[in-house]
């Protein structure tokens, strides 16, 4: 007990020696919860041991020389030594050039890996702001805690909406400043499920310090349920609410208003039901079929007016949210058939 | 007082020495000798230091506890700012080099004055300016912006950063003229027989200082400028959102302000070059490895900047380079510690309370150098960079480094600039107290900022409690420490023993003159030697100090 007290006090765990480390917190680093945190791990220890080799040979000169060459009587002088030599100073300049180069080449191979994910990495879209943190997964669920899958890599893309923020998540050795108007990017592939603290380390004002999140890592089975449970974002709602959901969750808003205004694209005001007429040429009656082939392969059909920006939602969006937005557009429309409003999702879908 | 001074300048017995040759505020106030100058540099200095250390001990007390213990946030985030901005700005920058460098650098060099008297005094009304200035903005309301003023935070935080900006835009222009001085009068005024390589130490670690401060400084005034261009007219250089970008703000600004770090750092090595020579009797070890160490660390530090901003986004390849840059800088200050310790090796040693804070300054010193290698080092920075490790590592340096030699220096000269001796016993003890205080302090912020502790946090999750509670008490005793050595320094000046002319036995020629020195430092034209040479001086117990022995006396 005492003793494995005392080996953790002085960090003889993972000193160097991975195979024993069990990534559990010691005296001067936290719990280790990725695989590159182990690479980090071993590095500080290298640099920690090494500088406490000297420091304590630095230090026991200085104590030996005060102690033995103190001054015994006033007046007294010391017998003449020399005050150069030039070997010595050689040497005493090599060695440690051969050990900086090597923490040097230690830490930047480190980093290296640490900056390079693998091309299937999962990717979650970070974004800070004063003085939250925001997490959208691909399918466009929003959370303010990050879940991450153990043993998958996961790359987070991240940025700013105000001023600088830091995501630091010190269980992952990890840290990367977001900087409004760039995309910034930081790895990792957890190993041990459990939740872990985010920090952010920019200073960012007021509630700087209150700015914290947590990240759960799941066993990947859980994360999947967990992903799809909380992702059916038309739980509990009517078709036309769900419907707006969707309008606001997936970015429909962002072109398409609600007011009758021409965005980047056509209003959705009186636009179930309307004729539209075509790019191109061609008419077609804006039903069922024509708002859910324009959601799912937009560039086909393209309104007079208007240029074929739309991206496709395909794989983006479940036939449930279609029939939704179908609901909340027909809530919308004048020319709409009301009677339909009231059937429930789900029912009559393919 | 009179029968006091009679005694305390034996040289010059009857003449009246720079503090008492003539009285009145216009007499301090527009004096041009550069002793005067550097007594009220150190007036000023030390009220900010003690300002900023108040605020220090606001931070340590509001840490007590993980949430609210005195003040707001708001409150918090002004002043950790202040603390640091006071500190940097108005304390240590021109701690050494304005402080003490004025007093002494003259004497060392045997010289009447600086070469620009006119622009020294420029120098002193400069920085006074730019202090009144850097209060006013505490007056309109404080700053929150952090000493590193970052953008787009800066531009857009409603609090008085224009105020404090400027106030830093001038304070600049009086680094600038000090170090100017320093080179032309290093260039110009050595004395008959002293060479480049006869200087003390203490002189290359300025020059050194002040080529740096002339090359560095106009890029922190640009930056400043351009920071308040951007608040008053809107136009965008740092903000995105008016176009600009923010990571270029952080280039200019460390590309000052790591430099700076050698500004303050290079002045202290040079005082313990100086004070582990006199105090161990033995002539300095590896002169020139030192002297152009010096050198090295001015050159160096202008190439790692970028190592403050590993986690910024940029690329791979520039961290890359900067890692490496920054483990160059690390090996001329290691050269100084084996000069040093083996300046010891068969020394004959005196435990007086500059010897006391040089040797604290060795181990304090010592394990801010070697912390910094898990900051230079890639993959070990990005886990503890902006955490409490890096505020543990730059008060090791900045004040286990520099502050504690800063006190080397004035307990050192202390006697030459006020013709009275402190008392020793008390000085040993404040000096071991301070040691122990800082240890305490602030050892335990590299624990918890391994551990993941950020920096700048008003609250924090509670395990990190107990860490913060050890650093706060730690921070008491330090402050403890130094109101006994205001005590003692202050009563020194009435009830102070008369300084001999050489109480330590130092070889420079500063202690050739009179204790405090007359108006022009010397009566009888110095010559200059090896500094570093101690056998032509002898013990004079009547005195308590040491003279030129008779022979080497009459050969002049």
């Amino acid at each position: 007990m005492i003793l494995s007290g005392l080996l953790n006090t002085l960090s003889v765990r993972g000193a160097g020696v991975p195979f024993l480390a069990t990534g559990d917190g010691t005296f001067w680093l936290p719990v280790r919860a990725t695989e590159a945190a182990g690479s980090v791990d071993n590095l500080f220890y290298f640099i920690f041991w090494i500088s406490l080799f000297f420091f304590t040979l630095l230090m026991a000169l200085l104590a030996i020389f005060a102690v033995r060459y103190r001054r015994r009587r006033e007046g007294e002088e010391p017998e003449p030594s020399p005050s150069h030599n030039l070997a010595v100073e050689i040497v005493w300049t090599a060695i440690p050039v051969l050990l900086v180069a090597a923490i040097f080449w230690f830490g930047f191979q480190a980093y290296v890996d640490m900056s390079t994910p693998p091309l299937n990495a999962y990717q979650i879209q970070v974004t800070g702001q004063k003085w939250k943190w925001t997490f959208t997964y691909p399918n466009g669920y929003v959370d303010e805690l990050l879940h991450v899958p153990a043993d998958r890599p996961v790359q987070l893309v991240m940025t700013s909406q105000d001023v600088i923020h830091s995501l630091s998540i010190p269980a992952f050795r990890i840290k990367r400043d977001l900087v409004p108007g760039r995309y910034s990017k930081a790895w990792f592939t957890a190993v041990r499920p459990g939740d872990y603290d985010i920090y952010c380390a920019e200073y960012c004002g007021t509630q700087h310090s209150a700015m914290l999140s947590t990240v759960k890592v799941l066993p990947p089975e859980e994360f999947d349920a967990w992903l799809r449970e909380h992702s059916d974002i038309l739980s509990g709602l009517t078709p036309v609410e769900g419907g707006e959901r969707v309008y606001n969750v997936l970015g429909c808003k962002q072109c398409h208003t609600l007011d009758g205004a021409a965005g980047v694209g056509p209003t959705f005001r009186d636009l179930f039901g309307s004729e539209r007429s075509f790019k191109g040429g061609g008419r077609a009656l804006a039903d069922e079929n024509y708002v859910s082939n324009s959601v799912l392969d937009p560039q086909s059909q393209i309104v007079q007016g208007f240029e074929p920006v739309m991206p496709t939602f395909k794989g983006r969006i479940k036939d449930q949210e279609i029939t939704a937005l179908i609901a909340f557009l027909k809530s919308l429309s004048g020319h709409a058939p009301r009677e339909e409003a009231s059937a429930t999702v789900g029912a009559g879908t393919p | 007082m009179s029968t006091h001074d009679a005694v305390a300048a034996p040289p010059t017995a009857g003449e009246a020495n720079y503090l008492n040759c003539s009285h009145g505020f216009r007499s301090w106030f527009f004096t041009l000798d550069h002793k005067r100058i550097g007594v009220m540099y150190l007036a000023s200095i030390l009220s900010f230091f003690l300002l900023g250390g108040i605020l220090a001990l606001l931070i340590r007390t509001e840490l007590l506890t993980p949430t609210r213990t005195l003040m707001s946030a708001d409150d918090y985030n002004k002043v950790f700012t202040l603390h640091g901005a006071i500190m940097i700005f108005l304390f240590i920058i021109p701690g050494i080099p304005a402080a003490l460098g004025n007093f002494v650098l003259p004497l060392m060099l045997g010289a009447k004055d600086v070469a620009l008297p006119r622009l020294n005094l420029a120098s002193y009304h400069l920085y006074l300016i730019g202090a009144l200035i850097a209060v006013l903005s505490i007056v309109q309301g404080g700053v929150d912006a952090g000493w590193t003023f970052y953008a787009p935070y800066s531009t857009t935080t409603n609090t008085a950063v224009v105020t404090l900006t400027f106030g830093v835009f001038v304070l600049g222009f009086s680094s600038v003229f000090t170090g100017l001085n320093f080179i032309v009068t290093m260039h110009k005024m050595r004395p008959a027989g002293m060479g480049w390589f006869d200087m003390p130490l203490m002189l290359w670690a300025l020059y050194a200082t002040s080529i740096i401060q002339v090359l560095a400084t106009p890029i922190l005034g640009i930056t400043m400028v351009l920071l308040i261009v951007e608040r008053v007219m809107g136009i965008g250089i740092f903000d995105p959102a008016l176009g600009g970008d923010p990571v270029l703000y952080q280039h200019f600004f460390w590309f000052y302000s790591h430099p700076a770090v050698y500004i303050m750092i290079l002045p202290a090595m040079g005082i313990i070059s100086e004070v582990v020579s006199v105090f161990s009797r033995k002539h300095i070890f590896g002169y020139r490895a030192i002297a152009y160490s010096s050198l090295a660390i001015a050159a160096f530090s202008f190439l790692v900047w970028g190592h403050h901003m590993f986690t910024s986004g940029q690329s791979e390849l520039m961290n890359m380079i900067f890692s490496a840059l920054t483990f160059s800088v690390s090996i001329p200050s290691a050269v100084k510690m084996f000069n040093w310790l083996s300046t010891m090796y068969k020394g004959s040693i005196r435990f007086d309370t500059p010897m006391i804070y040089a040797l604290s300054f060795m181990f304090l010193f010592g394990i801010g150098g070697l912390t910094g290698l898990f900051l230079g080092s890639l993959a070990t920075d990005v886990h503890l960079h902006d955490t409490y490790f890096v505020v543990a590592h730059f008060h090791y340096v900045m004040f286990g480094g520099t502050v504690i030699a800063f006190l080397a220096g004035l307990h050192y000269w202390w006697p030459k600039m006020f013709g009275r001796m402190y008392d020793e016993r008390w000085g040993r003890i404040s000096a071991i107290i301070i040691s122990v205080g800082f240890n305490i302090t602030f050892f335990t912020q590299f624990v918890m900022g391994s551990q993941g502790m950020p920096r700048r946090y008003y609250a924090y999750v509670d395990k990190f409690e107990p860490y913060h509670v050890i650093s706060s008490i730690g921070s008491y005793l330090m402050a403890a420490g130094f109101f006994m050595t205001a005590w003692y320094l202050v009563k020194s000046l009435y009830r102070g023993r008369p300084a001999p002319v050489n109480p330590w036995g130092g070889g420079s020629l500063e202690w050739q003159a009179a204790s405090p020195p007359v108006m022009h430092n010397f009566t009888d034209e110095p010559v200059g030697g090896d500094p570093y040479d101690y056998t032509n001086q002898a013990y004079d117990p009547a005195l308590g100090g040491y003279v030129l022995r008779k022979t080497e006396v009459s050969d002049r």
